[in-house]
């Protein structure tokens, strides 16, 4: 199945990135191939299967974390690999909402 | 066609941050406050490789919201990630639920106009928060993100679009409120956003039986606001129907200074949040046991407790209403009234300082009934100071006002301050005397008839008493003098 430009473009600007008309032609086509290679699952009869979204032993539970608070980072450290600071603070261009 | 031609229909979807000490996916503090990012990890912060690890207490309190407001719990349950791009969202996507949510179902009973109205609920489920933008950190005008609230742990309640007026949705949101205050899962306090409603607002003619387009209003964070922001919403899409125009479906943000909405440019492009499965989280399994354990462990609901105080305390609708709206004063009214005495004229009295006098003093300090310095113990004190006539109602609220701000012992305050009633006969003699020889005028027209005039006669000896007679020796006194 071929993804078309337009699919491809709001994909594109859903995922923050510009590409040019060349790229456009070459992932439609690059990304039709990934589907179609997914879409041969769809042979199966999964009807009765429920789906796994992990990998969980039947009856195994799920560890939990106690609600108990730990140190944090030095809010220095955290923003230490940001672009830019303000205080410690992340520096953003503007926001307008 | 007017207004009234058309049925305004809401439903909304209320964020309650949960009263967790850690963050919801790491042990980070969710402390209000502190300097930018100073509660922030390589997890809330969304650093590549950190992995979530869910906080036990948050399932615990999404299973207790969900059991007290009737919920299906489902025992298992899955996270999923909400794709996308903002400054305050570091890893872009937000951990939140989808097609799998812990509670579904349930519903929310509220009073309006002494009538009783439900409306249904879609689901609860859980997310982490965003961070925090904060504007024009810099001559630039540039913005800062602060990511402390980034992984504060939320559920969101959705309710179903049965409310019929702003009214009703104000409500609607004031009995919630109370619910998870009174479960300790949310402290209520809507002006820090630590509760808050977007609205899904439409209409539609009276008796059509397809809802209108909806428009989301986000940004309402309090009350009165969201009561405006409907009003104004469901007048701006009947004009729009009236004038022929469409109603595009869109999310607007209440602006609380114009009182109106306005459509969001930034949300303008379509949603398109490509949910999925949460990889890095295992599925939420909530066993029958732990829900029987936490159903066993629910407290007294709102309107189970205020049917209570009505049933046998005789208290009336309206202040068992307002002592529930808020567990930690109903909490602090039932000390008190254990502390001074038993049956309903015992609970009118404790009720009405707790409603009146103590709340407006409370609202001035915004202190929380477990810290006033008026302990239970020191109220019952000074109503006791009262039945005993050694202090009259105008003492009585100085001397409450005081031990409020000081914690001094009301006894002795009395003492301090010189607020003990006079009720020695002698000593009111001497004053109504002096009052009634100051005027001979109002004396002949009380005794031609004028029995009204009474009043000003108390008045004039209190003024000379300096407030501190006692109002029923006084009245005899007065009455004795004035020959009834």
């Amino acid at each position: 199945m071929a993804l078309s430009l337009e699919e491809v473009r709001r994909i594109a600007e859903l995922a923050r990135l510009r590409l040019s008309e060349e790229e456009e032609r070459t992932f439609a086509g690059q990304l039709s191939a990934i589907l179609d290679h997914v879409r041969q699952l769809e042979e199966l009869d999964v009807t009765a299967v429920e789906p796994m979204t992990h990998a969980l032993a039947a009856g195994e539970l799920p560890a939990l974390r106690e609600d108990a608070v730990r140190a944090s980072l030095p809010p220095e450290e955290a923003t230490a690999a940001a672009p830019a600071r303000e205080g410690t603070a992340f520096k953003v261009p503007r926001i307008i909402e | 066609m007017p207004i009234s031609d058309f049925q305004v229909v809401i439903g909304l979807e209320v964020h309650a941050q949960l009263l967790t000490a850690s963050k919801i996916f790491c042990g980070c503090s969710t402390a209000f406050g502190g300097a930018p990012n100073a509660h922030t990890c390589p997890v809330c912060l969304g650093l590549p490789g950190a992995l979530p690890a869910l906080n036990r207490s948050v399932v615990e309190m999404a299973v207790r919201t969900g059991l007290a407001l009737g919920c299906e719990i489902r025992p298992k349950s899955v996270f999923a990630r909400k794709n996308y791009f903002y400054p305050d969202l570091p890893k872009g996507y937000q951990i939140s639920q989808y097609e799998l949510p812990i509670c579904e179902g349930g519903e929310v009973t509220f009073t309006l106009d002494g009538r009783d109205h439900t409306a249904r609920l879609v689901r609860i489920h859980m997310e982490e928060d965003a961070g925090k933008n904060v504007h024009d950190v810099s001559a630039d005008g540039s913005s800062g993100v602060d990511l402390n609230r980034a992984g504060v742990p939320l559920v969101e309640i959705v309710s179903r679009p049965d409310l019929r007026s702003a009214e009703e949705a104000v409500e609607y949101l004031k009995a919630l409120r109370a619910i998870l205050m009174a479960l300790g899962v949310n402290d209520g306090n809507m002006q820090e956003g630590s509760l808050r409603c977007d609205a899904n607002v439409s209409v539609m003619r009276k008796g059509a039986s397809e809802l209108g387009t909806r428009c989301e209003i986000k940004n309402m964070n309090s009350f009165r606001f969201l009561k405006q922001a409907i009003e104004f919403e469901a007048r701006r899409q009947v004009e729009l129907i009236e004038a022929g125009e469409p109603v595009v479906q869109e999310t607007r943000l209440f602006d609380p200074d114009r009182g109106e909405t306005r459509s969001m440019r930034s949300k303008e492009e379509a949603h398109d949040y490509r949910y999925f499965p949460e990889p890095d989280l295992p599925p939420v399994i909530v066993e029958a046991a732990l829900v029987e354990r936490l159903r066993a462990a629910l407290p007294e609901l709102p309107r189970a407790k205020a049917e209570r105080y009505q049933r046998s305390l005789g208290l009336s609708a309206q202040d068992a209403g307002n002592l529930v709206a808020d567990a930690a004063v109903s909490a602090w009214f039932d000390a008190a009234l254990a502390a001074y005495g038993a049956g309903p004229e015992a609970a009118k009295k404790v009720a009405n300082w707790v409603i009146g006098e103590l709340a407006r003093l409370a609202n001035e300090t915004g202190e929380a009934p477990a810290t006033w310095k008026l302990t239970p113990a020191r109220l019952a004190a000074v109503l006791r100071l009262i039945d005993a006539g050694t202090i009259g109602g105008p003492g009585a609220k100085q001397v409450v006002e005081e031990v409020f701000r000081t914690g001094a012992e009301p006894d002795a305050v009395v003492k301090a301050k010189g607020l003990a009633q006079v009720s020695d006969e002698g000593a009111i003699e001497a004053a109504v005397d002096k009052v009634l020889a100051a005027n001979p005028g109002e004396v002949e027209k009380y005794r031609g008839g004028r029995k009204n005039l009474v009043g000003f006669f108390v008045g004039q000896v209190m003024k000379e008493m300096r407030g501190k007679g006692n109002p029923a020796v006084v009245n005899a006194l007065l009455r004795r003098k004035l020959g009834d």
